[in-house]
């Protein structure tokens, strides 16, 4: 069997010691995989994948990524280790232009690479290379969001979670953001993402957890949870005429 | 109108200016109001004055001064020497005190910590060079035209030149180096900083040195054109802390424009009401900016 380049092992994370908001998660993340956490607000999403992040405290259980430990790694060597991170809110240096941003990600790697990365981001996404001097702050939601994944993207990470990358999007929006994520995993990068909006993380992804209460309730390939309407409609929220998720 | 009261309010607030700097670089990316900073500028002028001594001692007192400067080369080496032991001070100040309240994450516990730091460091200068004033020359120099019937000496010249080139330095350190785009992550969004890669406690450590050396050579200015005592730095405290709220916290432009308004407000108030309420200016300005345009004038935060 092959390694999984995430490995979260019996996970228990939360902001205050002896009140676990993640409750013994474990999960396997495969190189090349797009994996979605879904689940009712409140279920500990966000924490989870912020604890793997290392900003919300480890209490115990093991995370290790590419088979190196990275438990107690600190936050900002977890980029340098291969591991992209995209909060949900306030994601972007607002007062940085697009350009700064990019290469405050890029000071991580060599001097070499650095030039050439940022090129790389720019030709991904284009629409940042037509502002690449405008301030952050000024770009809209969508392009925001774009900074934030290119930004994630630049250090070539292993792995790009991402929490709630569709929060605040009109639909068309989540179509282009989710459409540009399909393209990152086809030039073979890894994605772990928190989603609220279920019907698009489950066409997207190949795989999905559902988590409940800080523990996961249910996992499976995607597609069978998008069609399982039980599953819809305890955990996500679909109402009964919706069908699937 | 004799308009020499405006030199002497920019020669002030130059030197206020580039403690501004200091302070609102440290405001805004450590978070909280550093009051010993103050200490920082005596420190690092008591410390330039000894080095300056001894080289000069080591040299038989023969070490001459540059053209028509009333100081030669060892203040020069001195005050970069003195800069980085700052810096150094700064940092161990830091590594003692206040990294260990940082993380428990309450400004006003490390507002209060530099205050009691700032006491302690001043009574143990006080201590060591006693509260009597030290020169770093007693010469007397003549000043000369600079246009608009103002005159300055060539001192003053020197330290407005050296002011320019220091803020153009420090302007391109932040815009184009790795350490300065760090510097400008952390102080807009510390979390976000340390997820794209930036070590938080390096920017901490480079922020504390640059703060020392800033002011270090603000100290040393005030000490050629005027006196050198204990308390310099923090009669300095309200100014400096006046200049980078007008300025707007976290903008160094802003610090140093804020500095400047200080500078020559504190001169014209010598002029109309006289240097007894010099003082008041700094804080007649904080209440004044606080009331009217909390975030300053190039202010990004409130």
């Amino acid at each position: 069997m092959t390694r999984a380049l995430l490995d979260v092992d019996t996970l228990e994370a939360g902001y205050e010691p002896g009140a676990s908001i993640v409750r013994g998660v474990s999960l396997k993340v495969m190189a090349g995989e797009i994996v979605a956490v879904l689940g009712p607000n409140g279920a500990g999403k966000s924490t989870l994948i912020k604890a793997i992040a290392g900003l919300v405290s480890k209490f115990s259980g093991c995370v290790t990524l590419d088979g190196a430990d990275i438990t107690a790694a600190k936050v900002h060597e977890l980029a340098r280790r291969g591991l992209g991170f995209v909060p949900q809110t306030e994601n972007v240096f607002t007062l940085m232009s697009v350009a700064d941003n990019m290469r405050i990600a890029a000071d991580v790697l060599p001097k070499a690479s650095r030039s050439e990365q940022i090129d790389a981001m720019f030709e991904l996404f284009p629409d940042l290379a037509r502002q690449r001097q405008l301030a952050a702050g000024r770009l809209s939601g969508g392009q925001r969001q774009m900074l934030a994944v290119a930004r994630a993207l630049i250090a070539k990470p292993h792995i790009v979670m991402l929490d709630e990358a569709s929060a605040g999007l009109s639909p068309k929006l989540v179509g282009q953001v989710f459409s540009k994520l399909a393209e990152i995993r086809a030039i073979g990068i890894t994605i772990l993402m928190v989603e609220q909006n279920a019907k698009a993380a489950l066409a997207l992804a190949d795989r999905a957890l559902i988590l409940v209460e800080g523990a996961i309730a249910h996992e499976g390939p995607a597609k069978a949870i998008a069609a399982d309407r039980s599953i819809g409609r305890l955990y996500l929220g679909a109402r009964r005429s919706e069908g699937g998720a | 109108m004799n308009l020499q009261f405006l030199a002497d309010g920019v020669v002030m607030g130059a030197l206020i200016g580039l403690g501004a700097v200091g302070v609102t670089l440290s405001y805004s990316i450590l978070r909280f109001a550093n009051f010993a900073h103050g200490e920082f500028i005596a420190w690092g002028t008591y410390m330039t004055l000894v080095l300056t001594t001894a080289i000069s001692t080591l040299f038989g007192g023969h070490t001459g001064t540059i053209g028509p400067l009333s100081f030669g080369w060892p203040l020069l080496v001195a005050g970069v020497a003195a800069a980085a032991l700052t810096g150094g001070l700064a940092v161990a100040l830091d590594r003692l005190l206040f990294s260990k309240l940082r993380s428990k994450g309450n400004a006003i516990v490390m507002v209060m910590a530099s205050f009691g730091a700032s006491m302690a460091l001043r009574s143990l200068l006080e201590f060591i060079f006693t509260s009597r004033p030290a020169y770093f020359t007693r010469d007397i120099q003549m000043a000369v035209p600079a246009g608009l019937g103002i005159r300055l000496t060539p001192d003053q010249f020197f330290l407005i030149f050296l002011t320019m080139i220091i803020v153009v330095v420090m302007d391109r350190f932040l815009s184009l180096s790795a350490t300065g785009r760090a510097m400008r992550a952390v102080s807009e969004n510390p979390i976000l900083a340390r997820v794209a890669g930036v070590d938080v406690e390096r920017v901490i450590r480079a922020t504390w040195i640059i703060a020392g050396i800033l002011a270090t050579a603000s100290g040393v200015m005030l000490g050629v054109t005027v006196q050198i005592r204990p308390f310099m730095g923090f009669d300095l405290l309200l100014p400096l802390f006046a200049a980078a709220i007008l300025g707007g916290i976290g903008s160094m432009s802003g610090a140093m424009l804020g500095g400047l308004i200080v500078g020559v407000a504190e001169a014209v108030a010598v002029q109309i009401v006289g240097a007894d309420y010099r003082a008041a200016v700094a804080f007649l300005i904080l209440i004044a900016v606080l009331l009217v345009k909390p975030s300053g004038l190039f202010g990004v935060r409130e």
